[in-house]
């Protein structure tokens, strides 16, 4: 049995989701709760927000995240790989400043222009 | 002097929405007066994610959605003035500005929408003893240095204070490598977000201590240690209780306060409950042709509700321009009046010729409740009522009005209450 707060919606039920038995979930209002129980404790994923340094911008930093969720276990590892990229203005929000981030498939992308 | 419909003040979220929203209803001479070197303001340094599954129903950072509502703009003919403090706004709508390129500027406007925005509470508000060495932030000021400007505050860290942006920014800093020690709230409870406790502690292992206080912040030239005390049910320090954390950094996230130094020498009337401006249905302030919007009336949760209320004010603001009012030039006022366990309400005052169908009212509660009755009374009558699973202090409430309902208010005062 594993517990995990319910994060869909304000009410943060405590759910108890049992590995041993399909990873059915109990302590749960609604069938979103239970969705999030399983994957919770399945497979915990991420959207990584930081920035890069950027050069001849408005500012010395660029807000990135990653273009949807990876792997919680894997945050420090992209985080090693974000302190790295250095990226020269001008850039549009949108633009890809590292694809496919530590073999994730997830591209990182810029979140301005500047 | 220059002469503009409507002048803004502030281009942050609510400043982009009224203005966007009041263009879009007709009005073509619109300038926005912003102080930072760009628009966007405090959403450019949320670079986090979480903002606009409401209003845009996706999850967006702040830079995205800010970004959204200045592509909007640049479609218009919207005018911004950048770098610009804003001296003076007076009664007659007149507002006072300066800036290196223009210098000392007189603007006229016809309307005014007061969008400033909030500031965060400090150290001298709280009083925390002991030495006054470097190292003391509040949680935004830091975010803005790590966020944008590339410096880093610290390496050891302690976040007193569990609202969101403390939240936020104890996961950020554990990102960029510092080691955050603890969370510390005064509360029995958190003011942050659930899904801010999980994914911005939880998810790091970052220790939060309830009903704990900073009592003694101490070093000397830099901070070098704090002392951290339990706290009773009157919110004291419990002697004997002490514990000592060796940091460099304390990060202060203990609040927000409406900035209305300007409304106030407007003549604006301010709620004492909320720090902001007294607001009509219409998001107008107590002096016609003064609108005010978004965290410089009451702090907000969420962005999308700042923009909400923006839009509201913008689309106000231009009927107000454009001479098209629905409320009887002496129809009463009807004051909304917190009843038991609601802290504040806005609006605060109603005319009911402008509403439409139904009125939104918002409020906050003194603390949680399950299982609910929110209620609208009149004298004894009841006008409205509505259940609710849950409620919270930290999640502004949102109460939908049939307007007929509120015909039937007696003796021009309405109460709005939880039971």
């Amino acid at each position: 049995m594993k517990e995990v707060v319910c994060v869909v919606c304000p009410m943060g039920c405590r759910l108890q989701v049992d590995e041993d038995n399909d990873y059915a979930v109990t302590g749960n209002s609604c069938p979103r709760g239970a969705t999030y129980g399983k994957a919770e404790v399945t497979n915990p994923t991420r959207v990584l927000t930081s920035t890069v340094r950027v050069r001849g911008g408005l500012y010395p930093r660029l807000p990135v995240k990653t273009r949807s969720e990876v792997p919680k276990a894997k945050l420090m590892e992209v985080m090693s790989i974000i302190n790295e990229v250095e990226v020269a203005a001008p850039v549009k929000m949108g633009e890809v400043v590292v694809s496919d981030v530590c073999g994730t498939g997830v591209d990182i992308v810029a979140t301005r222009d500047m | 002097m220059l002469i503009y419909d409507l002048v803004v003040i502030g281009g942050g979220p609510a400043g982009l929405a009224a203005a966007y929203e009041a263009w879009q209803n007709g009005v073509k001479s619109i300038l926005i007066v912003e102080r930072d070197k760009e628009l966007g303001g405090i959403l450019n340094q949320c670079i986090h994610n979480g903002f606009g599954l409401h209003y845009f129903k996706e999850q967006l950072t702040g830079p995205e959605y800010a970004g959204r509502f200045i592509h909007m703009l640049r479609e218009t003919g919207v005018e911004v003035k950048l770098d610009t403090m804003v001296l003076q706004v007076t009664p007659d709508r007149q507002v006072h500005a300066v800036n290196a390129t223009d210098g000392y500027l007189v603007i006229q406007a016809e309307a005014i929408v007061l969008a400033m925005g909030c500031r965060e509470r400090t150290r001298g508000a709280i009083s925390i003893p002991g030495d006054r060495p470097s190292g003391v932030f509040t949680a935004g000021t830091a975010q803005r240095y790590v966020n944008m400007e590339g410096y880093m505050v610290g390496r050891r860290i302690v976040i007193l204070g569990s609202g969101d942006i403390g939240l936020i920014m104890a996961r950020r800093m554990t990102l960029e490598g510092a080691q955050v020690l603890a969370c510390i709230e005064l509360m029995p409870y958190s003011g942050g977000l659930t899904r801010n406790i999980v994914q911005c502690l939880d998810d790091f292992n970052i220790p939060l201590y309830l009903s704990h206080t900073i009592t003694r912040i101490e070093g000397e030239g830099r901070v070098e240690r704090v002392v951290v005390s339990k706290v009773d049910n009157k919110r004291l320090p419990i002697p004997g209780s002490e514990m000592v954390f060796d940091c460099d950094t304390v990060l202060l996230s203990v609040g927000l306060i409406p900035e209305n130094e300007l409304s106030k020498e407007a003549g604006v009337h301010l709620d004492p409950r909320t720090n902001g401006p007294m607001v009509f249905e219409n998001m107008e302030t107590s002096v016609p042709g003064i609108f005010a919007c978004g965290n410089v009336v009451h702090v907000h949760d969420l962005v999308d509700f700042v923009t909400g209320e923006a839009e509201r004010a913008g689309r106000n603001a231009a009927n107000y321009i454009r001479k098209i009012s629905c409320a009887e030039e002496d129809e009463p006022e009807i004051q909304v009046i917190r009843g038991s366990h609601v802290t504040y309400t806005v609006p605060q005052k109603l005319r009911t010729g402008n509403i439409g169908k139904t009125l939104d009212i918002f409020f906050r509660v003194d603390n949680t409740y399950e299982d609910v009755t929110v209620k609208v009374m009149s004298g004894s009558k009841e006008l409205h009522s509505r259940k609710r699973r849950y409620v919270v202090p930290g999640e502004m409430e949102r109460l939908t009005v049939p307007k007929e309902r509120l015909l039937s208010a007696e003796e021009n005062a309405i109460t709005v209450l939880i039971e």
